[in-house]
């Protein structure tokens, strides 16, 4: 059986992303005989002696003009055993905005890493970005070793360099692979120049990963999406049908399974699992279904459908993390809509707790936010949602913050201290710890 | 229809094995965030309508659309915008499926608007470029907020940077460089008065994904996607149906082959790729192993610049 996992790259402007994209989707011979053609031909038209693989990835004019990536790029490929969805996101920082998108789908953040530069701001931002996100696996490529004639020393100055770093901002689970990613070495296959390392190479790596998300440790939450009532427009069968439509978006739910709606509270029981006219026994995430319930209460689009034996609390107001997308500032008094789950509700910005340094992994006092600042604000909402802490629920703990006049997205939400695991030790003098 | 199955009622004693069978294969995880991109949509926006030509794609997309609404109907109208070019089993294809499935059919004529003078032919005679404003008319017309397209990322270069909500301001005009950023699965489909949103519930399907998941639902197609016989000639490198659109000019020579399509569209710019698969199996095998694009092998307007798609799609192309 054949699983999907979803890598995002990310790392500085230079580190060399695009080529090792290139590099897998070319040595996993995901590349076809026409785009490699098209890359060769303008690889020649440019003057290079080799195809330049970076060019199987820049989608767009404007990044082929200027030789960078600008916006998120998904490509596609597969081995044997798995299928991959990668989000190529940009590492110029102005395109931060990217890589958090990218790493809020991610099971595993790629990070590139410039042999000879070491850790960059962008690494450490990005770092932090796949923290805060809680990105389950993070993977550093330290690229361009080739320019360093393979040494052994360089390799391990840098990967420890990383690695202690990626721990001072809660992430423990990160491995290091040594690449050349123009030469293809450690990159499908393992490479001779290194044989002083016996890790696998990285697609090797991304091949055996384990699979996230165990459906049996978490507690079921649905996010009911709409409300299926075929009435007269369908046979008598299914005339008094009343099913909840949604993708599961934690934990397992069987029939007969005791559940609570939130946020009005009111309980019944799981009597039909439906997916288009096959009745299930059970279900888990992220399937998408429809649910029967017992009892004929009132439930809308909106509502959140969860196990009766963890019920999370409704409130009104939030303490969260947000990653500011937009380019306007936040500031006390600011509304806006957030949309958690399936339900968005008015909301209005109370305080801001402070933005993020993320070279040290502390809170600095702040009163407004601005583009790509990661911070700490008090939202009052117009009705209760079920929140709870992004740390344990990666999907109901989520939020937007959306412009309410001109409809775009603001912000990336997170209920709770996202990075509540670093163990910054802060003089607080400078300013205020991050809570360990 | 019985409610439950009596056994599975005490849940409390089932086994909590912790198995690796509870995970979703690739194409499972696939259908299942297309469900919920299409339940979204139907939930949020007034008037979605579905891009159905019969291709592949666009039946694929309808297929799940009837998943995730049953036992209701699908709750949106389908459009398909005719060039005046498509294959007539293509037609009925389309005609045979929307009757069955009891959905309204709105049809964007190309024709109609040269027939008045709004478009002029072009030289080469090839028409998908001038879908572009009878599918802008007829959004307009049918004050749609949210259209569903086929679209996926593999496809090509600008295609692989398109979000699954892709916002189109009053003129239906993407915006590569202020695309929204789109975060877990949390759809934002706020859009102002004029504006609507072009939705991609397959962008993270491949070729050989929705080939296999024709394969494993049992999809009914168009049978021009299947190994058959065909008079046809070589231009450009591709093989061009002979019709009443596309006839050889002099020094092509018309030959019968056996050919398949991989994708359909105008018949006088799509061609046929010389293929012995004449069965789902067989044509996902021959997918497997290709060495082409299905663009780069079958559309000769995709071939025109490195740009040709973006360009397209900026201006409001699908």
């Amino acid at each position: 059986m054949r699983t999907l996992l979803r890598l995002a790259t990310a790392g500085s402007v230079d580190d060399g992303k695009s080529t090792l994209v290139g590099r897998l989707l070319y040595d996993s011979k995901s590349v076809l005989a026409d785009q490699y053609d098209a890359v060769e031909r303008v690889s020649r038209d440019r003057g290079l002696a080799s195809a330049d693989l970076a060019l199987l990835t820049d989608g767009l004019r404007s990044e082929r003009e200027q030789g960078i990536t600008i916006d998120v790029a998904y490509r596609y490929f597969a081995t044997a055993e798995r299928s991959f969805i990668l989000a190529d996101c940009p590492g110029h920082v102005q395109y931060t905005r990217n890589t958090v998108t990218g790493a809020s789908t991610a099971d595993v953040v790629v990070l590139l890493v410039d042999v000879r530069h070491g850790i960059q701001e962008q690494t450490r931002r990005h770092l932090a970005v796949a923290s805060l996100l809680r990105v389950p696996h993070v993977v550093v490529v330290v690229n361009k070793i080739d320019l360093i004639d393979y040494d052994e020393d360089t390799y391990t100055r840098v990967s420890d360099e990383v690695l202690a770093s990626a721990r001072s901002l809660g992430l423990y689970d990160v491995a290091t692979i040594p690449v050349s990613a123009l030469n293809g070495d450690n990159v499908v296959d393992r490479s001779e120049h290194t044989p002083w390392y016996d890790g696998p190479s990285l697609l090797a790596f991304l091949e055996r990963l384990s699979p996230v998300g165990n459906p049996h440790s978490e507690p079921l939450r649905f996010p009911v999406q709409l409300v299926i009532r075929p009435q007269q427009a369908a046979g008598g069968e299914f005339r008094d049908y009343r099913g909840y439509a949604g993708q599961i978006s934690s934990g397992l739910v069987r029939v007969g399974d005791a559940v609570t709606v939130q946020p009005s509270g009111r309980t019944s029981t799981v009597t039909g699992i439906d997916f288009a006219g096959e009745e299930l026994a059970e279900a888990f995430a992220p399937q998408s279904v429809t649910l029967r319930l017992a009892d004929d209460i009132d439930i809308a689009r909106g509502d959140l459908i969860v196990t009766s034996r963890s019920v999370p609390p409704v409130t009104q107001d939030i303490d969260g993390t947000v990653a500011w997308l937009a380019e306007g500032s936040l500031v006390p008094g600011t509304k806006v809509l957030l949309k958690h789950g399936t339900r968005t509700v008015q909301a209005m910005v109370k305080a801001i707790g402070g933005k993020l340094d993320l070279d040290d992994a502390r809170l600095l006092p702040a009163d407004s936010l601005g583009l790509n600042d990661i911070g700490h604000v008090t939202l009052r909402l117009a009705s209760p949602i079920p929140a709870e802490e992004y740390l344990h629920a990666r999907g109901t703990g989520a939020f937007l913050l959306i412009d309410a006049q001109e409809g775009g997205t603001l912000a990336a939400g997170m209920v709770g201290d996202a990075l509540l695991d670093t163990k910054a030790e802060v003089d607080a003098a400078d300013g205020v710890t991050v809570p360990a | 229809m019985s409610v439950t199955a009596p056994d599975l009622l005490t849940s409390d004693k089932a086994p909590m094995t912790l198995t690796d069978e509870r995970r979703l294969t690739q194409l499972q995880w696939l259908e299942s965030e297309a469900i919920h991109i299409i339940r979204e949509v139907a939930a949020e926006f007034e008037r979605p309508v579905l891009l159905f030509s019969g291709g592949k794609d666009s039946v694929v997309m309808l297929h799940l659309a009837t998943k995730a609404f049953w036992p209701a109907p699908v709750p949106f109208p389908v459009m398909h915008v005719d060039t005046g070019h498509n294959f007539p089993e293509v037609l009925a294809f389309r005609d045979a499926t929307v009757e069955r499935l009891g959905i309204r059919l709105e049809v964007a004529s190309v024709q109609d608007y040269i027939d008045d003078g709004r478009l002029r032919e072009r030289s080469d005679g090839t028409r998908n470029q001038l879908q572009t404003q009878p599918l802008l008319d007829g959004i307009t017309n049918g004050k749609f907020d949210a259209v569903f397209g086929g679209g996926r990322r593999d496809e090509e270069k600008a295609r692989a940077k398109e979000r699954v909500f892709s916002l189109r301001d009053e003129f239906g005009q993407w915006d590569p460089r202020n695309q929204r950023p789109e975060l877990w699965n949390l759809y934002n489909g706020r859009h102002r008065p004029g504006e609507h949103v072009r939705v991609f519930p397959l962008s993270n399907w491949t070729e050989l994904d929705v080939w296999q998941y024709i394969g494993a639902e049992d999809i009914a197609l168009p049978e021009l996607y299947y190994a058959h016989q065909r008079e046809v000639f070589e231009r450009d490198g591709m093989l061009i149906s002979v019709s009443d659109v596309s006839q050889p000019r002099d020094g092509e020579t018309v030959e019968k082959r056996q050919v398949r399509y991989r994708t359909v569209g105008d018949m006088s710019c799509t061609g046929a790729v010389e293929s012995d698969a004449t069965t789902v199996e067989d044509v996902i095998i021959e997918v497997a192993a290709t060495r082409l694009t299905e663009r780069g092998a079958t559309r000769a307007d995709d071939r025109a610049s490195e740009a040709a798609m973006e360009d397209r799609k900026k201006e409001g192309y699908f």
